[in-house]
């Protein structure tokens, strides 16, 4: 498979009276033909820097970027034909209906009027392509960004968090629009937030964090990387899951974490030797499952933006930006 | 020339931009009303009627400048002791052509109209040239437009023919227009005497220099709320230059008693720029009075001068903005 998107070593830097901020760090992307990839990362962490550098809007600092087998931005317009795009949350002007402001994207892009029309079908507002857009909900708002994104019948599709706004049959619809492009051979490029989504829905991903690639590949080997050996256990109702934490350590459990109604158990080479030390010591196990790990715990962890009881996590707060000497305002 | 067709089209379906012109044409509409009604035709009747309003009150005033001599000679100590200083009025003073209605004198007074015309619709082409280029901004329109034509200077450059034509294509229809409708009136209340070929050269390179303030306005707008990346930059530097130079240079240099501060008023510009040129006088260099006849200085504008000021401004103001949409990252 041919790369539709290469990205290495893009750098990019604000500066301010606070001091300097490095948004993008060295960061690395690589997106295949006919995938529908995953870019993930917390507030903050670059994706949207990058999109916007990969699109001509912001100047890079250094690095390279490639589309379509074409350097951007040199080659940008060689190949921005090709390229649908909606970053960030849709901006339109308010008073211009639907249709008015995507014939005049199509004028601009020497695209066929007729798709005007055929995108409107697609994503749903055929029949509110009249009103102005400031009738819009946010919802409508996305789904007409999406038709603007693909009225020039893009081969890589980049689309910044396309299901905000959209309601659960919203999120579906575009879901299955997403894999029907990909079928047709669009590739897209997808940012969320919404990791069940982006599990469900694409091939590959990329997790941004502190301006860094902290992990890439098919969603399926990015999720045995970290694939752990913790399995749940649960418990007769009524015994002191404390003291059966205590046993588990005692017979030599490396690692047991007490959970509200069971046991997470890492680190042990054979699940059944739990139900034999506990049953051992008159302890009858009613559940002895894996822990599944999914993209939302693996987010979590690389980005390392879970909750923590107590605190208040700041936006610029993740894994690597707490590193010393990086990331954050006046560092 | 699909952009260019589009921007027109994006310029010609802003509403502000038609209401903008639908207000500044109610407002010439009643320049218009008001010359038709204050201005009548002279004819004989006319003239026989004014030299008898005249003569009349000549013989009026005679008759109370009269009985003042007979008070005065019964009692001259009221009147100062002597009569002979009554003013006693003379028939020369009592001019025809001070009690006829006013006539429209196309020659001499359609000049006077094309600065109308040039400062309304100019202030008007000042304020869509910053409302297209700033709502487009704000709104999030520039961006959807540069994803699809990320040549950031042929995209607002194209904007400003666009605004520039268009204003341009409305200046000439509405100067023709004006023209003929004051050729009207004059016809019907007033008179096109003295208008030989070379006055209506003189006409013709007068609305030429309308049109170019006009289109210098719109340029001018454009380029100020593309710098500031909105419309309320555009505005408020207008309203700054107004409240700055306008009122408050000029107070404080007439109160330092600077010799010409009216070259600091923008309108002594626009007068030199359409009247060909302007003559300003130091009245504070001598004790001005009309019957010592002291000459005090004079500073002598041009057309030239006013051009040249309006070049300068124009291309540090949009050469700014071109600077700016190259260089800064759109965010």
């Amino acid at each position: 498979m041919s790369a539709v998107l290469e990205i290495s070593g893009l750098q990019k830097t604000y500066r301010s009276r606070k001091g300097v901020r490095r948004a993008l760090d060295g960061f690395d992307m690589h997106v295949e033909a006919g995938q529908v990839h995953g870019f993930l990362g917390p507030n903050g962490s670059g994706k949207t820097t990058t999109l916007r550098t990969l699109l001509g809007l912001i100047k890079p600092h250094g690095g390279r970027m490639a589309v379509l087998g074409r350097e951007v931005p040199e080659h940008l317009p060689e190949v921005v034909g090709r390229v649908g795009a909606i970053v960030e949350s849709p901006q339109f002007f308010g008073n211009f209906t639907a249709r008015d402001t995507l014939s005049l994207l199509a004028d601009a892009g020497g695209v066929n009027q007729n798709r005007v029309y055929a995108v409107l079908e697609l994503v749903g507002l055929r029949d509110r392509a009249t009103d102005r857009v400031k009738t819009y909900s946010l919802g409508m708002k996305q789904r007409l960004a999406v038709a603007s994104a693909l009225l020039k019948e893009p081969q890589l599709l980049i689309l910044d968090e396309p299901a905000n706004g959209l309601d659960p049959g919203g999120i579906r619809e575009m879901r299955t629009l997403m894999r029907t492009l990909a079928e047709s051979g669009m590739t897209v490029v997808l940012s969320s937030h919404i990791l069940g989504e982006i599990q469900l829905i694409c091939d590959s991903v990329t997790i941004i964090s502190a301006g860094k690639r902290v992990a890439a590949g098919s969603v399926a080997d990015v999720l045995a990387q970290h694939r752990t050996s913790a399995v749940r256990v649960r418990v007769e109702p009524g015994v002191d899951l404390p003291a059966v934490a205590e046993v588990l350590r005692a017979a030599g459990a490396p690692q047991v974490t007490l959970q509200a109604d069971h046991l997470v158990v890492s680190g042990v080479d054979r699940p059944a030797w739990i139900t034999w030390v506990l049953s051992e010591r008159g302890v009858w196990v009613s559940e002895l499952a894996p822990v599944a790990v999914d993209l939302e715990s693996v987010f979590l962890e690389l980005t390392g933006t879970s909750p923590v009881e107590g605190e208040n996590r700041q936006v610029d707060q993740t894994a690597l930006a707490t590193a010393p000497g990086r990331g954050g305002w006046g560092q | 020339m699909s952009l260019y067709r589009a921007e027109t089209r994006r310029l010609a379906k802003r509403r502000f931009t038609r209401w903008l012109l639908v207000g500044a044409l109610l407002v010439l509409g009643a320049v218009v009303v008001g010359t038709a009604f204050t201005n009548q035709k002279v004819g004989a009747a006319q003239i026989a009627a004014a030299e008898a309003d005249a003569e009349r009150n000549y013989q009026e005033n005679l008759r109370y400048a009269e009985q003042e001599r007979q008070r005065c000679e019964t009692d001259p100590s009221a009147y100062g002791g002597d009569c002979s200083q009554l003013y006693t009025p003379q028939r020369e003073e009592y001019r025809a052509e001070d009690y006829m209605a006013s006539t429209f004198d196309f020659r001499q007074k359609f000049g006077d109209m094309i600065t109308t015309l040039a400062a309304i619709v100019g202030l008007a082409a000042f304020v869509i040239g910053a409302s297209y280029i700033g709502a487009e901004w704000t709104s999030g329109g520039m961006m959807n437009l540069l994803l699809w034509r990320p040549q950031r200077l042929k995209v607002l450059g194209t904007k400003l023919i666009a605004l520039l034509v268009g204003l341009g294509a409305v200046s000439v229809v509405l100067s023709a227009v004006w023209t003929g409708i004051f050729v009207l009136i004059a016809n019907l209340r007033g008179t096109m005497a003295g208008m030989t070929a070379g006055a209506w050269q003189s006409v013709v390179l007068t609305e030429v220099r309308a049109v170019a303030l006009i289109l210098v306005a719109g340029a001018i707008g454009f380029g100020l709320a593309a710098l500031g990346r909105h419309t309320a930059l555009a505005l408020g530097a207008a309203v700054g230059a107004i409240v700055v130079f306008q009122f408050g240079l000029v107070t404080v240099l007439s109160l330092a008693r600077v010799p010409f501060a009216e070259a600091w008023l923008l309108p002594t510009w626009v007068a030199a720029w359409m009247y060909k040129e302007i003559t300003l006088e130091d009245y504070n260099s001598c004790d001005f009075s009309a019957t010592q006849g002291c000459q005090p200085p004079e500073l002598t504008l041009t057309w030239p001068m006013s051009g040249g000021l309006m070049a300068l401004a124009l291309v540090l103001i949009v050469g700014a903005a071109m600077w700016t949409m190259r260089s800064r990252d759109i965010t």
